[in-house]
């Protein structure tokens, strides 16, 4: 292996470790203010208990978030400090701004929320969780501008031997990266619904706490379903984005070797990559590739066969990666819909079988993600910056391949060392039953009630 | 002014908050084990920290960020060369801020001791590593038009472990004034007697630094074309001497803003030497990284200069804001009552 490979092997694993926590953190954070709210509004201490119940739960995902992260900030200029030098001028303007206005926002207020319990006003408090979540996602938006002009560059010229800045705006309306942006969060909101459900299922199952937890589930249900439909929905116009604008990537997202219009979308699908062609092409549907690339049945498509090899991503990764996402999409759909239908006050109470299957499908928005994540950036290989840069003229000259390896081997260890204790807290956690004393705020809330 | 150099006083200001910022949280992390007698103490040291430490280390992020897009040849390399050390800050910082938020949450001793040497380690190494760093960036660096030349080893020459060690003693200090501001009773009273301690070690090892930046450094040579800017390391000696004074009154309040002068004072002390290099070449001049041929386009410097302009001083006042709501010290009975307390 070559210094490229390790690096990009080391960039995959931290970045998909980073975002197995940073879907539930967009989510769950909004759940927690809308809880919260209701028990400021209402009084009600259910609310409350509820607040704190998914608020510890919360904050340990959070944490991993948070540390994370900073990992992925020093990568650019540690491992690809070529890309760093070569891009700078546009692509760190994002991230700096992501600091300075989102990332300072969330972590100092979610500092006043976890200590302040009684040392600010109820108001202050919930309105702490509301700058937490709300900061969440600002932040979110600045990192995928950022990826978004890694995958469709706007805004820039190449100068003095680098892409420098003309056009701010152009990157802040990047029509690619505001879709990234909406995919990206409203896929955090179905995990983060997910994981309510799922935990909020488990207690169900053991009928304890059904007040609290039926509350749970039937709130997770609307904001999954929602998301769900908005994951979908937004979805597809991104998907029409890649058609028009990443080529060679879409090609790959469903293994489209020839070019040709009026394209029909082939339900099965085994490629053959070695001979440019697919060996089985089944369950066709006639003009709905064409229609899912640009909405209209008879555009035309174009096939990997228009691009030189060197051009081209590797194609089973990225088609896998596209299917299994969306299937799982769909499964979301239905999921939420019915868990929305049952869940719905004086209707029948969602049954054993159906909570066991919640339970179980809490994992799978995660996988979703990740397999999301899986399409978009090996999707856009050879190429760092689609088009302009190519992913091995972007690594640090100055790195030996035995710093790599070791560096890749100690984030292995050391992430999956905080995986075990993560998973096992959370499951920790989950399980216990919510506070029914929940600290001298219940105790003052009680004396007010 | 010209963009560059605005940036470039940004840039040092930005480590500079950073450093007196996260400064007293690796401090504080440091002598958590030293200064305790029970764990309601240890705890009642980690929440003195608890609601802001985050916050602090978001300046780090900023900085880097500030960085990149304002200085991003700097960037690449600095971050490149310094792979090693950079690496193990970054797994000592992951560590550290785990550690305290999952200290309280395993419900067994052990757990919590082996918790605790995380913090000590996620907090002396970071403290250590940054001052080794900056020390060789205040050297300059051993490289030329093929590239860099220096090992892990190579950063551990006798100049880089000074700072390394001023470092960390000013935090350890630092962190003493911030834990005598902080708790209460007994544990107060240790702190106290302690900051005493380290002040005087820190003295030392401070004017060593600044003698022997003389001689292993090109720094001082901005000075003598300008003594007036001799003010600064003046200062940072003047206010590590206020310090002193204002502990010997048992006015800890204004020592530890004194402290916080002190590390910005030091710190700038560096700065100012380096300017207009970023990252001097300590084997070829003609490879010096400048904020003339690292930075980025002036429109992309004008418009980072209209975001920092806009937002950091909210940033500011917000901060100031949460610090004055937890000013209180904190006591047994506070982390009895919040449940969600580290």
């Amino acid at each position: 292996m070559d210094v490229v490979t390790l690096s990009r092997l080391q960039f995959a694993v931290t970045s998909m470790f980073h975002f197995i926590f940073v879907p539930l953190t967009l989510g769950l954070s909004l759940l927690i203010a809308y809880m919260e709210t209701r028990y400021v509004s209402t009084g009600d201490i259910v609310w409350l208990r509820m607040t704190k119940f998914w608020g510890k739960l919360f904050l340990i995902n959070f944490t991993l978030g948070i540390v994370t992260g900073i990992t992925l900030e020093f990568q650019f200029g540690m491992n690809w400090a070529e890309y760093s030098r070569y891009v700078g001028d546009i692509f760190g303007a994002p991230l700096a701004i992501e600091a300075t206005v989102a990332f300072f926002l969330e972590s100092s207020f979610i500092g006043l929320w976890v200590f302040g319990w009684n040392k600010v006003s109820k108001k202050v408090h919930a309105l702490s969780i509301w700058l937490v979540a709300f900061a969440t996602n600002l932040s979110g938006l600045w990192i995928l501008l950022a990826n978004g002009w890694m995958q469709h560059p706007v805004g820039y010229v190449i100068r003095n031997g680098r892409a420098e800045m003309v056009d701010f705006t152009a990157m802040l309306t990047n029509p690619y990266g505001l879709l990234k942006f909406f995919h990206t969060i409203f896929s955090g909101y179905v995990v983060a619904a997910f994981f309510v459900m799922g935990v909020s299922a488990w207690h169900l199952l053991r009928k304890t706490n059904q007040d609290l937890f039926r509350r749970s589930f039937r709130l997770a249900a609307s904001f999954g379903l929602a998301s769900s439909l908005l994951v979908f929905l937004v979805g597809d116009f991104h998907a029409a984005e890649v058609a028009k604008t990443q080529p060679t990537k879409f090609a790959a997202m469903e293994s489209v070797w020839e070019t040709r219009a009026a394209a029909p979308y082939h339900l099965l699908l085994i490629p053959d990559v070695e001979n440019e062609r697919n060996s089985v092409e089944a369950f066709s549907v006639p003009k709905m590739l064409s229609f899912l690339a640009s909405h209209s049945g008879d555009a035309v498509v174009r096939g990997l066969k228009d691009f030189p090899k060197a051009d081209r991503p590797p194609v089973l990764p990225v088609l896998a990666g596209f299917r299994g996402m969306a299937a799982l999409g769909m499964l979301f759909m239905l999921l939420t819909l019915i868990a929305f239908i049952l869940s719905r006050k004086g209707r029948v109470e969602p049954g054993p079988l159906f909570l066991r299957i919640m339970l179980y499908s809490l994992p799978l928005p995660y996988i979703a993600a990740q397999l999301g994540w899986i399409v978009a950036e090996v999707g856009r290989q050879p190429w760092i910056v689609y088009g302009v840069l190519r992913t091995s003229d972007a690594v640090s000259r100055s790195v030996s391949i035995s710093q790599v390896a070791a560096s890749l081997a100690g984030f292995t260890l050391l992430y999956g060392l905080l995986a075990i204790v993560d998973i096992y807290l959370l499951f920790k956690f989950s399980r216990k039953s919510p506070d029914e004393d929940t600290g001298s705020i219940v105790r003052t809330a009680r004396q007010e009630v | 002014m010209e963009y560059q150099v605005l940036w470039f006083i940004l840039w040092g200001l930005l480590w500079a908050v950073y450093f007196m910022l996260d400064g007293f949280d690796f401090g504080t992390g440091m002598l958590q084990r030293v200064l305790s007698r029970s764990n309601t103490e240890k705890r009642i040291i980690i929440n003195t920290i608890g609601p802001v430490w985050d916050g602090n280390e978001v300046w780090l992020i900023t900085a880097g960020g500030a960085t990149f897009a304002a200085f991003p040849t700097a960037y690449a390399l600095m971050f490149s060369y310094l792979y090693s050390p950079l690496l193990i800050i970054l797994f000592a910082l992951i560590i550290r801020g785990v550690a305290f938020e999952f200290r309280g949450k395993g419900g067994s001793d052990a757990w919590e001791r082996a918790l605790d040497a995380a913090i000590f380690f996620g907090s002396f190494i970071p403290s250590l590593l940054f001052g080794v760093a900056f020390g060789n960036i205040f050297q300059g660096l051993p490289m030329d038009g093929s590239g860099y030349h220096g090992t892990l080893l190579s950063l551990l020459n006798p100049y880089g472990i000074l700072t390394g060690a001023l470092f960390v003693l000013l935090f350890l200090e630092h962190g003493a004034l911030w834990l005598a501001l902080k708790t209460d009773g007994e544990l107060a009273q240790r702190a106290e007697l302690l900051s005493g301690r380290i002040w005087a070690v820190l003295l030392f090892v401070a004017v060593l630094f600044l003698v022997h930046t003389a001689f292993a450094t090109k720094l001082y040579a901005n000075y003598l074309n300008a003594p007036f800017w001799f003010i600064v390391p003046l200062a940072g000696v003047a206010s590590l001497g206020a310090v002193r004074i204002f502990s010997t009154f048992r006015n800890y309040g204004s020592a530890f803003i004194a402290s916080c002068i002190t590390i910005i004072m030091i710190v700038f002390t560096g700065i100012i030497g380096l300017y207009p290099n970023l990252i001097p070449s300590s084997i070829d001049p003609e490879h010096n990284v400048t904020i003339f041929n690292a930075s980025s386009g002036i429109y992309t410097l004008k418009i980072m200069t209209a975001v920092v302009l806009l937002f950091v001083p909210v940033v500011i006042a917000y901060q100031i804001w949460i610090y004055r709501i937890f000013r209180s010290r904190v006591t047994p009975q506070d982390i009895e009552d919040n449940r969600e307390a580290y």
